[in-house]
């Protein structure tokens, strides 16, 4: 906006302000009215969903899945889809919301034209919205995504009947025991600290894969106190892993 | 002291000889008024109230202008419900902070609806705080002369997130814990300032009893102050400037208003 621009606008808004009606009673009454319906909103949320509490903390827990409040979803999201290109998973931690917040920041200083209707503004329109339908689809997903604790892998072509029980079983097994927290199976799990378990079964045989989770290197909590306490399970877990022969690229068992 | 007050003012309370010609809801209407008086004749505010409350908005203002109020009234919620949860809070890591909440959530009056409203409070005002801005946004009222009130306002919306995130914590039950611990580490991995800020937060290399009690103060001390100050700042630029009208609105009035207005 030039200078002209600007005393244009200021004219034109000392016109309509003196068109206009005292803020007193008129938009107080409006502020009122919603500030109510506010208060009233926030009761009836308190008292319908409460303020649960959850249970207490356990450092030492490897199993508890971390959920952020609704509002951080996005940020999650973001995160899980970004950490498909590994190289760039600093920038999508901070990176990339970190710009989103330098561009809204510095909004009125790069744009600077002097048009306000926004059928006349189709750049401003089209960012708004497109903005508006990013963080949506980013909160909707982060919200209806399975919790890491789940896992459901395409079952490899070839097995027996009791074979891929005994995969879904142990499907569940991983998934309960939090394995994802530091293992990569496939789409599934954060790449690290711990190595990749996608196509474990060809590197590992299964008495290693046994050994291996009996005496883990640290911090990989031991599933001794498992093969001791349910034998069958620790079983199903190792057979599991066994199977795991996945070709990243492909997905084919 | 007593006596030279007596007599160099005018008397506050009605003189005794003319209570019978005066009423009771009278008389206290006279003294409230002479308080009111007194405390004008020294601050001076009345001048500055009646400015602010009697300044003209532009025509066409319409429901989507009290977002931004709504969301200040959601601010004050959150403010008032959380001084209640303060007085019952313990910050303390070795037994007290999932405690003291327990507490307010079982045996406090109305404890767990007030717990409530704090941390529905918190969504509700995220809510409008989006509404708001998508306003502000689509309306173009960031435009000049009003841009720092828009950069103001994105500062207020980062302040209310690390509200979010800093709360989360301090229920201290498994989900706070685990979610707090990822946040702190994702903030890790930032660029430059990154590994300092989670040492900050953390009050350590590692997640530890300073943890707590430093979120805790962070939570209801330095970012309530920072954003009830931004908040006065944006309240002040809104009202210097003037609320922004509509943009599809278009003044009628021939020129002849413009001496009159002040700008």
């Amino acid at each position: 906006m030039n200078q002209a621009e600007k005393e244009q606008y200021l004219r034109e808004y000392a016109l309509l302000k003196n068109e206009g009606k005292p803020f007193f009673p008129y938009a107080v009454a409006k502020d009122a009215i919603m500030a109510m319906i506010v208060m009233a909103v926030i009761m009836l949320l308190s008292l319908m969903f409460g303020a649960e509490l959850g249970p207490a903390v356990n450092p030492t827990t490897t199993t508890y899945v971390p959920r952020p409040d609704w509002y951080f979803f996005f940020l999650f999201e973001l995160l899980r889809v970004m950490r498909n290109a590994p190289k760039m998973t600093d920038l999508a931690t901070l990176g990339v919301p970190t710009l989103c917040m330098v561009g809204l920041f510095l909004l009125p200083l790069y744009d600077r034209s002097p048009e306000r209707l926004i059928t006349r503004r189709p750049v401003a329109l089209a960012a708004g919205i497109a903005t508006i339908v990013c963080i949506a689809y980013l909160t909707y997903s982060g919200a209806v995504v399975g919790s890491p604790n789940q896992l459901v892998l395409p079952v490899p072509a070839g097995l027996t009947k009791a074979q891929k029980a005994t995969f879904l079983a142990g499907e569940i097994i991983v998934g309960e025991s939090g394995c994802e927290g530091c293992h990569e199976i496939g789409t599934y799990g954060n790449n690290g600290p711990g190595p990749l378990l996608t196509h474990i079964g060809s590197i590992l045989r299964p008495g290693g894969i046994a050994s291996t989770l009996k005496n883990p290197t640290a911090p990989m909590p031991s599933f001794a106190g498992l093969a001791k306490s349910s034998p069958k399970k620790f079983d199903e877990l190792v057979q599991f892993l066994s199977m795991l022969h996945y070709n990243s690229s492909s997905w084919t068992g | 002291m007593a006596i030279i007050g007596s007599r160099g003012r005018p008397a506050a309370p009605v003189p005794p000889a003319q209570s019978d010609e005066l009423t009771r809801p009278e008389a206290a209407t006279e003294a409230s008024l002479t308080v009111v008086n007194w405390i004008d004749e020294r601050a001076q505010l009345s001048q500055g109230l009646r400015w602010m409350m009697f300044r003209k908005v532009p025509k066409g203002i319409n429901w989507a202008y009290t977002l931004g109020s709504a969301t200040m009234f959601a601010f004050l919620n959150q403010a008032v419900t959380g001084v209640f949860l303060a007085m019952y809070y313990r910050p303390s890591v070795t037994g007290g902070a999932y405690e003291s909440i327990r507490n307010i959530n079982d045996n406090v009056f109305l404890g767990q609806f007030v717990h409530g409203m704090h941390k529905w409070g918190a969504s509700v005002m995220i809510v409008l705080i989006f509404l708001h801005m998508g306003r502000v946004f689509f309306f173009g009222a960031y435009k000049y002369p009003r841009e720092l009130s828009w950069i103001i306002g994105v500062v207020l919306l980062i302040l209310t997130m690390a509200m979010g995130f800093t709360g989360y914590l301090l229920p201290f039950d498994q989900r706070s814990y685990w979610a707090t611990i990822v946040g702190v580490n994702i903030n890790g991995t930032a660029p430059f300032l990154g590994p300092y800020i989670s040492d900050f937060l953390r009050g350590g290399p590692e997640f530890g009893a300073t943890t707590l009690s430093r979120f805790y103060a962070i939570h209801m001390m330095l970012i309530p102050g920072l954003m009830a100050a931004l908040i006065g700042l944006h309240l002040y630029l809104v009202m210097k400037l003037g609320i922004s009208a509509p943009p599809w609105i278009k003044a009628q009035e021939p020129d002849v208003a413009i001496e009159k207005v002040e700008v």
